[in-house]
């Protein structure tokens, strides 16, 4: 027997459902220490989330982290206004880096909202773990009745 | 103790594991020995409050009023780059969850295979290919991640750093990712600031000596000797330093890389992250992007819910956190007292000299699993400025 569940919010997640198992997508040093992350589809997702939807998720972060790492005129410019001011400028402005990690903040909530709570997972900012890996929860439903021994009888 | 620990909002950074002294709740993070550091202050605001008092009237109005003004304004850009590179994260890596450390453990053990029993499992080593080389990365023992490219662990401040240059007691700090502009330019400031400062010294005394004679200019300006001593040696050795450094930044290495000889011989791997390309490489250190710190040191730990936002396990600890509960513990009270002043609570105590420091072990870790230890890559011995200065004292 199969049982359909939808979350509806991540608050709903959290409190009816325990954790299962944790996923972490490692770095991808294969380009130098630029943060990038790899797009191999780790196992443990398969029966949760379609490959495109993860690897659209991973690529679009690592476009994020490779504008807010990109050394051009921009980086030049902050750079050298920064040393000129001793960099006592940043006591008032926001380095871009810090800019484009709120936009990877709100897409990482934006995403976590739409796509991967409702199939019963939630992606972690590589933020909170040192940029060193892309934590992935996943959870199952605490009130299913074990249908399909161990592993998650949610839906999304 | 424990009871101030209930009542009131415990920040992240109380809890940090390594030896780190914070101050201003957190804004500020140092090395534990911090009597070098003070040192340096004392020399450079010493030596600089001389020059005003003696060298400046005299040269403002005999020769030119700019030179104090841009001897303030070299004097606040040292001050402010050495603080910066004291009081910032140098790039520390935070330690690996319980979770993730396990995680790494069993892709090790599959890595692995069967290891015969009596035999010692194989090293750990993980290879990455970067621009077309193998680089090994390393496990860190005491922080359970294989180390980014470039990383190194600090014995002193028992941190893994992301491209670690060297552990500096001069600034009381390491010197990493973070800081290392910073670093770079308080050396070439301050050798600016040393060289400008002896110029105008000589300038001043042969100027006064053409009107009083040699030995009256002494009398009438004692600080002049003790300035003139103070920036000759500190010459050679700052100077030194920069160019060194400047040396480092062209090839794109670190301290840590060029002592250990990672990129040189023919043997041995060339070095991928150089684009082979002097004003590239300088560019890329020097104006690359400003990276933030990934320690959220400000923030608010939750007492009741554990730090992760995702993990809902109920069976865990209030705070999920590598840390031991008897070294939990002895760090919960030796920060609470933090928030204040920070104190040395080295067993070895704060040794002020350099050459004291050198003879200094790496401090032996509580707790700890019985694992191969971490060789002290950022003991005085190998940092430049160290021997360099002992060179020089020769």
């Amino acid at each position: 027997m199969l049982t359909e569940i939808r979350f509806h919010n991540l608050q709903e997640l959290r409190h009816s459902a325990s954790l299962a198992n944790k996923v972490f997508i490692q770095r991808d040093y294969s380009e130098g220490t630029t943060c990038k992350f790899q797009t191999k589809f780790p196992s443990e997702l398969e029966s949760r989330i379609e490959r495109t939807l993860f690897e659209d998720t991973v690529k679009t972060l690592n476009s994020y982290y490779a504008e807010a790492e990109k050394i051009g005129g921009q980086s030049y410019l902050e750079g050298c206004l920064a040393c000129a001011t001793a960099y006592l400028i940043f006591l008032c402005m926001e380095t871009r880096y810090e800019k484009v990690l709120k936009k990877i903040a709100k897409y990482i909530q934006e995403q976590n909202e739409k796509i991967y709570a409702p199939r019963g997972l939630l992606i972690t900012d590589p933020i909170e773990r040192g940029m060193r890996v892309i934590e992935i929860s996943i959870y199952e439903d605490r009130g299913s009745s074990g249908s399909s021994s161990g592993s998650s009888s949610v839906f999304g | 103790m424990s009871a101030v620990m209930i009542t009131r909002k415990v920040r992240k950074w109380e809890k940090l594991p390594g030896k780190n002294t914070f101050c201003c709740d957190g804004r500020v993070m140092m090395a534990r020995q911090k009597g070098v550091f003070y040192l340096t202050l004392f020399l450079i605001i010493g030596t600089c409050s001389l020059f005003f008092a003696f060298e400046c009237p005299y040269l403002a109005v005999h020769l030119s009023p700019a030179i104090p003004v841009f001897a303030i304004l070299l004097f606040f850009f040292v001050m402010a780059m050495l603080l910066r590179t004291s009081f910032s994260d140098p790039g520390v890596l935070p330690r690996a969850l319980p979770e993730e450390a396990t995680f790494i453990e069993m892709e090790i053990e599959a890595a692995n295979g069967n290891v015969p029993a009596g035999q010692r499992p194989p090293p750990r080593i993980r290879n990455v290919q970067i621009n077309n080389q193998i680089v090994k990365l390393k496990y860190c023992y005491t922080c359970k991640i294989f180390r980014p490219p470039r990383a190194s662990h600090c014995s002193i401040c028992d941190n893994c750093v992301d491209r670690f240059d060297h552990h500096c007691p001069w600034v009381g700090n390491c010197v990493g990712k973070r800081n290392y502009r910073y670093f770079y330019l308080f050396t070439l400031s301050l050798s600016l600031l040393t060289i400008y400062i002896f110029t105008f010294n000589i300038v001043h005394v042969v100027m006064r000596s053409v009107d009083n004679g040699f030995l009256n200019t002494l009398k009438e300006t004692p600080g002049t000797v003790l300035e003139v001593l103070v920036c000759f040696f500190t010459l050679w050795s700052v100077v030194g330093l920069t160019g060194f450094h400047t040396y480092l930044i062209s090839l794109n290495q670190t301290t840590n890389e060029d002592i250990k000889g990672s990129w040189s011989g023919k043997n041995r791997v060339q070095n991928p992250y150089s684009h082979k390309n002097i004003i590239k490489n300088c560019c890329e250190v020097l104006c690359g992007p400003i990276y933030p710190s990934v320690l959220d040191r400000r923030g608010l730990m939750q007492e009741d819910s554990p730090v992760s936002a995702t993990s809902a396990a109920p069976s865990s600890s209030s705070i999920s956190n590598p840390v031991p509960q008897t070294m939990h513990a002895v760090l919960c009270l030796q920060k609470t007292t933090a928030a204040l002043i920070p104190n040395e609570h080295t067993p070895e105590d704060a040794k002020p000299s350099v050459a004291a420091s050198a003879e200094k072990s790496p401090s032996p870790k509580d707790g700890d699993p019985p694992a191969p230890k971490v060789p002290p890559l950022a003991s005085p011995e190998t940092d430049v400025e160290t021997s360099i200065v002992k060179d020089k004292t020769h």
